[in-house]
């Protein structure tokens, strides 16, 4: 059973169709990167998934479950998306890190927060606090920051603020990791380090999610290729596919300047 | 000049009597003021539009007269106009009148400070606290709070001088703070009358608070100075 499958989701904002009869699954352990040129909805599908857009129709389930059917009505209680969300990690383009807490507490914070919820939180206090300190510090290290742990974002490097962002979203164990063009803000060799990470992460047969301009990389780390144009899935299959034999007239296009370039 | 060292004990007493009030009334209205502007920062940031419309006319109204009106209607109004004196006649009454009508104004001025404050958090960082499983009062409190903090800090030390200069309006209905009791000695207090120069005098009192406060709040905007 595929552990995430995505059936029919539509988004409109306004009068614009963002997201048109999105379908496709996802395997444990798998990786699937979306290209496609900007606008095609690549965000708004990886937004939709973290609930932080809420689909006009359509289904999500994880493990069998569905987490969402956009078509049923009933309104969901902000506690119970807030768990469904946890099924999702998501690496913004931007970091969004936490500006006022060092590299070390932006790990720490959500997972410490959600600790406070476990019934045994009071009794076992400092015993949570230190097994999560060890847990961050053990991602950190694991994204080669093991002395950058007590900096702030603003002493980091872009390259190093991803990495710090990718462990954040590491902390809370998602079942599925989204990476919304993690490279995008960061200059050639800060976007070296960070996808070094990403293909570790693969690696180690982390389930993820990436949408990339960075078109060897998709190639070279996916299971699976998405590309979409104007809202819609175009073209899926495995990299070979997609970047061997191109069916579509319109993927030929987007990748040609990246295949003259190889 | 001999007169004056003569008269300086008596009146600095009265001066350091009326300051008492004065400061009293800046803490009293930074108390109440302090938390209600967040609490109107959030009215008129509501996504129910009569709670955004109405507060923010109350805002308008506020902000859009004078303070000294405010003053006398809300002291004046309850007993003049309703027959009710609310507020007794004695200098308590006076005081807690002026409270009243400084806690709310001022509250109306920090709530569109606030509000600036929290919108100019990128909305990356609620987003950020969301997809991580957080709630919106964790994400207010852990992660928006500190950094609106560190963005209100200089104008609302604008806000904070103002309003040490601005209790003086609570003579108007004649509470006894620091202007009102260097005029009484204009008018004849403890044996010294005609005397002007002991109303001029109280400018040094809020000179050297208003100093005392630019140095302290300049302490924690640089505390705040470790993030960016």
């Amino acid at each position: 059973m595929p552990i995430l499958e995505v059936e029919h989701l539509c988004k409109t904002f306004e009068r614009t169709e963002v997201l048109k009869d999105i379908s496709f699954s996802l395997e444990q352990g798998q990786v699937v990167s979306i290209i496609g040129s900007s606008g095609s909805g690549k965000t708004t599908l990886l937004r939709c998934l973290n609930f932080l857009e809420r689909p006009d129709s359509g289904v999500i389930r994880v493990n069998g479950e569905v987490l969402l059917d956009a078509g049923n009505p009933s309104p969901e209680q902000e506690a119970q998306i807030r768990r469904k969300r946890l099924h999702f990690g998501l690496v913004f383009q931007s970091f969004n890190l936490f500006p006022q807490y060092t590299a070390l507490e932006n790990v720490m914070l959500a997972k410490e927060l959600l600790a406070k919820e476990q019934p045994d939180y009071k009794a076992r206090k400092n015993e949570i606090h230190e097994e999560i300190r060890v847990l961050a510090e053990e991602l950190l290290r694991q994204m080669g920051l093991e002395n950058r742990m007590g900096n702030y974002p603003h002493q980091l490097s872009g390259g190093q603020c991803q990495r710090v962002a990718i462990a954040r979203a590491l902390a809370l164990k998602p079942d599925i990791l989204c990476f919304d063009e993690p490279t995008s803000a960061l200059d050639p060799e800060l976007t070296g380090e960070v996808l070094r990470v990403i293909k570790e992460l693969a690696d180690q047969q982390t389930t993820m999610i990436i949408v990339t301009h960075e078109m060897a990389f998709a190639r070279d780390v996916a299971h699976h290729v998405i590309f979409m144009d104007d809202g819609y899935i175009l073209e899926q299959g495995t990299p070979e596919q997609v970047f061997g034999n191109t069916k579509e007239e319109r993927t030929r296009q987007f990748l040609s300047r990246f295949n003259q370039g190889q | 000049m001999e007169v004056i060292m003569e008269q300086m004990p008596i009146v600095i007493r009265s001066l350091n009597i009326g300051f008492l009030q004065t400061l009293k009334l800046f803490f009293v209205t930074l108390a109440g003021a302090l938390p209600l502007g967040l609490v109107i920062a959030f009215g008129s940031m509501s996504r129910f539009r009569p709670v955004s419309w109405l507060t923010r006319i109350v805002v308008w109204i506020v902000r859009g007269t004078p303070l000294m009106i405010q003053l006398l209607i809300i002291y004046y109004f309850p007993g003049l106009v309703l027959g009710n004196p609310i507020w007794g006649s004695g200098e308590s009454g006076r005081f807690v009148a002026a409270s009243v009508a400084f806690v709310f104004n001022y509250a109306c001025y920090f709530s569109e400070i606030y509000r600036g404050g929290i919108q100019s958090v990128p909305v990356g960082q609620e987003e950020a606290g969301l997809v991580l499983g957080m709630t919106r009062s964790q994400i207010f409190f852990k992660v928006t709070l500190l950094q609106m903090i560190k963005r209100i800090v200089p104008p609302m030390s604008n806000e904070i001088i103002t309003l040490v200069k601005d209790t003086s309006l609570a003579r108007i209905i004649a509470l006894q703070e620091i202007i009102w009791a260097g005029q009484a000695f204009l008018k004849g207090s403890q044996g010294i009358s005609g005397e002007i120069w002991p109303l001029f005098f109280t400018a040094l009192y809020y000179l050297v608070f208003s100093g005392v406060l630019t140095v302290l709040l300049g302490k924690l905007e640089q505390k705040l100075n470790y993030f960016r």
